[in-house]
């Protein structure tokens, strides 16, 4: 069998890699490893809406179809044990052997796990999988007291989800603030203050000590006190799946260490991509590890296309991610860094909200909440390079500004 | 079962039959039509499903909603008066017969 790419992990990015090489015109063999049972599919829903049956199954990225009408390998619940980087070829847990010519590494991320007693009682969560919200959903159908372990994206979204279910919700967070360095302290109030006024308690500056209950989960014991719980879900980060690309002998530092064109340092013919690499970026001091649906797609797409034969680009892609959290659609574009300065903006109606970070008096980072289409505007002018200043930024949005510079270009 | 006409810029057409209720973005992913980033994955937050609608058949497709609306400025390709994001569109039997135009760029 000739050897073509081994794509390991079928996620966002794993998906953006096949599905590249074939529109891209590679007509070699392309196999991809997913040790889930399930086609590829969308995280992000997964703690965005409650999920309870078969017909939450439909996050695939695409049918069943795509992959056989394209010739993509697709080897479901199939995991890969090892690679020998000397003979090219990875091994997987059915013992199947398969050369490569070039190898993707997109194995994503795993939740890190609460490690406090009784952590491994029932009614104990997290949530990465389909499986993973499957029962979170049907968990939420009959609990009236959830307790949210971590004050993250991911907690603050399934904070939302058990409230509208009509669960009385605590989010118990171990820093002073919500987000930790992933929200700007300026705005973090403005968001804490939404949900409080839907009714989500918080509980910030506060350790978790215990789970406690007889075989399954009943109280929560945090430094602030007691609380009753008849579901606990946590999200509390999630940490690089690298155990492969180490055992292989591949420089890891949490995640899998890539060059500007997302070639391991270590080995040209390995590439990684997604929530498992770690590599530099224009926007960033140091190498950089993104969790995020556009990192994944555009690292994907990349590499797909390197390795189908493109003039090579290094990865500059402007990060943007963003977080549906009940009622609050919470946007980021840039990589904002903690010493950047920030101005807070109200939008033309009072539940828009924006907060523009500023780097040695430029424009890096914008963060908003329900306003998409300031959002877009950042989106569009950092990604171009328009220098936007605080002056510039006086007395309007983004939005104006977008909105002016599409007006000269189109005269131009 | 509506069926929809996806025509490229280039002119090439690919005829995509779904189900009534499917989203018109979900139907072009599923068939692999090309031109379609969706990178939102259908939240209305990123614009890349980005499409124009054949002008005489805007009044059944129907206006975008005000969020769509006001991110249609910052598409990465222009702004017509039949711009939609297909993510917000769902496909029914009146629509069967749909042409709709995909733009030059999505990012
Ligand atoms: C609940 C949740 C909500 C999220 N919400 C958002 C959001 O709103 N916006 C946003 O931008 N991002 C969000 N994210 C993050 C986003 O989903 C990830 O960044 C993205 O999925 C990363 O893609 P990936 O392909 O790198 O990893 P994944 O999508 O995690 O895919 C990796 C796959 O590889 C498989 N795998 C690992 N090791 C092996 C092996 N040895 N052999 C075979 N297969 C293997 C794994 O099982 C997995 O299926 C969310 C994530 C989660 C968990
Ligand atoms: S898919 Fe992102 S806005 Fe439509």
């Amino acid at each position: 069998m000739s050897a073509g790419v081994v794509i390991v992990g079928g996620g966002q990015a794993g998906f953006g890699v096949a599905s590249t090489l074939r529109a891209c015109g590679y007509d070699g063999p392309v196999t991809v490893f997913g040790s889930e049972p399930h086609l590829p599919y969308q995280r992000p829903p997964l703690s965005k809406k409650a999920h309870t049956g078969p017909d939450d199954l439909q996050v695939s990225l695409v049918p069943e179809t795509f992959y056989r009408e394209r010739d993509i390998d697709l080897r479901l619940d199939e995991e890969v044990v090892s690679l020998d980087r000397a003979a090219r070829t990875v091994t997987a847990r059915s013992g199947a052997r398969v050369p490569y010519t070039h190898l993707v590494l997109a194995t994503g991320a795993r939740n890190r796990p609460l490690t406090v007693p009784g952590a491994d009682l029932d009614g104990v969560h997290a949530v990465r999988s389909l499986d993973d919200a499957l029962a979170v959903g049907r968990a939420l159908a009959t609990a009236g007291d959830v307790v949210v372990v971590g004050g993250g994206f991911i907690g603050l979204e399934l904070a939302r989800v058990a409230l509208a279910g009509g669960a009385r919700v605590t989010v118990v967070e171990l820093a002073d603030r919500l987000l930790g360095r992933a929200l700007s302290p300026a705005l973090e109030p403005r968001l804490r203050e939404r949900h409080e006024r839907f009714g989500v308690r918080f509980l910030t500056g506060t350790a978790v000590r215990a789970l406690e209950g007889p075989g399954r989960v009943e109280r929560v014991v945090t430094s602030a006190g007691v609380l009753p719980a008849d579901l606990v879900v946590y999200g509390i980060g999630a940490a690089p799946r690298e155990e492969l690309a180490r055992d292989a002998g591949l420089a890891v530092a949490d995640g899998v260490l890539v060059d500007e064109l997302l070639r391991s340092v270590s080995d040209p013919w390995i590439s990684a991509v997604g929530d498992c690499a770690r590599g530099p970026h224009p926007h960033a001091a140091g190498p950089v590890r993104l969790e995020s649906v556009q990192n994944a797609t555009d690292q994907g797409a990349l590499v797909g296309r390197r390795i189908a034969g493109r003039e090579p680009e290094p990865y500059a892609s402007l990060p943007w991610f963003w977080s549906d959290q009940g009622d609050v659609k919470l946007q980021i574009a840039g990589l904002r860094a903690p010493s950047d300065e920030v101005r807070l903006t109200a939008g033309d109606s009072p539940e828009r909200l924006a907060a523009y970070a500023f780097r040695d008096g430029l424009l890096v980072a914008v963060e908003t909440l329900n306003w998409p289409a300031e959002h877009l505007a950042a989106r569009r002018l950092l990604a171009h390079g328009t220098p936007v200043t605080a002056a510039d930024l006086a007395g309007t949005t983004l939005g104006a500004l977008a909105r002016a510079r599409r007006a000269t270009e189109v005269r131009t | 079962m509506p069926t929809v006409i996806f025509r490229s810029p280039d002119g090439t057409a690919h005829q995509v039959t779904a189900a009534s209720g499917t989203v018109l973005m979900q139907a072009a992913l599923a068939h692999g039509v090309p031109g379609i980033v969706a990178e939102c994955g259908g939240n209305a937050s990123c614009a890349t499903c980005h499409v124009y609608i054949d002008p005489a058949q805007t009044g059944p497709v129907g206006p975008p909603n005000d969020v769509e609306d006001e991110m249609l400025d910052f598409t990465a390709a222009e702004r017509r008066p039949t711009s939609r994001l297909s993510c917000q569109i769902r496909l029914s039997d009146t629509l069967d017969g749909l042409v709709v135009h995909l733009p030059e760029e999505q990012v």
